[in-house]
């Protein structure tokens, strides 16, 4: 039962970025030129609702569906990973218009050229956790 | 009626809340959202932490965020197939334009353009696509996270060195759109 409600939060996840055209190259290469507002409208309206949702969370102590208080985790403070990996995400993203979310919505719509970008995907995380010691973070 | 205003896209006003509803739904079950995280268990999986202790960890702990990429794929498959009225992304004039000098199009079709998302068999293609692939994997790992996992799980929550991450997803995007298309296409 467990499974099928993530599987069911996937799908709407997946319906949510087809149809908002998140996973449309076109709408990220014409977010990178600060042409359009969609996308902004996007992140920005998902964005102020989930700090609206994490402030209730927090302020009313909510709990999970397992009766366990809901809790959120601080990153690990630096700079230098998160902008350099984020630079390095960032070309890869606007190279090929999908995200590790959208890259999955748009093998399941038929595109499946995508699977060659998990592939490397998953090539490019295995050279990462190979160097992980080896690199500053 | 309803059904004909779904098949069109759909505005950001009502998938940007949407995208923060799938968030509570996962906090809700106790689970935080974040889809990269899913490469690092598919190594898991594939046997990579015979080779690096990064990925030497209980994946079964990380089953339900498989099964959350398993919806995604149906997700895109139903909002394909059945609700959509396949009409073009459309995006700025300018940018329209832009993708015809750089030759990635003729004209506006589709939901991706064809040259490099429908295969073709050519290096070129194949190079765009792996390359673009390398860089996803290791920049999201590198990163500890990617649009989810930093711009609204992590930005939602206040995090400083999500901010800086999200400050790198765009530097890299302008760098790759503005600097390298022009190289890479024309």
């Amino acid at each position: 039962m467990k499974a099928l409600k993530f599987i069911m939060i996937g799908i709407l996840l997946g319906i949510v970025l087809y149809k908002s055209e998140a996973a449309s190259w076109y709408r990220i290469y014409e977010m990178f030129q600060f042409r359009s507002f969609h996308m902004y409208g996007m992140i920005g309206t998902a964005l102020t609702t989930a700090i609206i949702i994490v402030q209730v969370i927090k302020r009313t102590k909510a709990k999970d569906s397992n009766g366990m208080q809901i809790v959120f985790h601080d990153k690990d403070k630096s700079i230098t990973r998160y902008l350099v990996g984020g630079i390095i995400f960032g070309l890869g993203w606007a190279l090929t218009g999908a995200c590790p979310g959208p890259m999955f919505t748009l093998i399941g719509s038929g595109y499946w050229t995508l699977g060659i970008v998990l592939l490397f995907a998953l090539f490019g995380t295995w050279i990462y956790g190979l160097l992980r010691n080896k690199l500053p973070h | 009626m309803l059904l004909e205003y779904i098949k069109q896209p759909w505005p950001w006003y009502i998938s940007g809340p949407l995208i923060a509803f799938v968030m509570y739904l996962l906090l809700k079950q106790g689970k935080d959202f974040g889809m990269s995280n899913n490469l690092r268990t598919m190594c898991t999986v594939l046997g990579a932490g015979k080779s690096a202790s990064f990925f030497r960890f209980d994946w079964k702990s990380q089953v339900w965020n498989l099964l959350v990429v398993l919806g995604t794929v149906i997700g895109g498959f139903i909002a394909h197939y059945l609700l959509s009225d396949g009409s073009a992304a459309q995006i700025n004039e300018q940018s329209i334009t832009d993708l015809k000098q750089l030759g990635i199009i003729d004209h506006l079709q589709g939901y991706l353009p064809e040259s490099i998302f429908v295969f073709n068999g050519s290096l070129f293609q194949f190079s765009i696509l792996s390359i673009g692939g390398l860089f996803i994997g290791f920049g999201t790992r590198y990163a500890g996270g990617c649009s989810s996992g930093h711009a609204i799980s992590g930005l939602s929550n206040f995090q400083l060195p999500s901010l800086i991450a999200v400050i790198g997803f765009f530097l890299g995007g302008i760098i790759m759109v503005h600097f390298l298309f022009p190289l890479i296409f024309a």
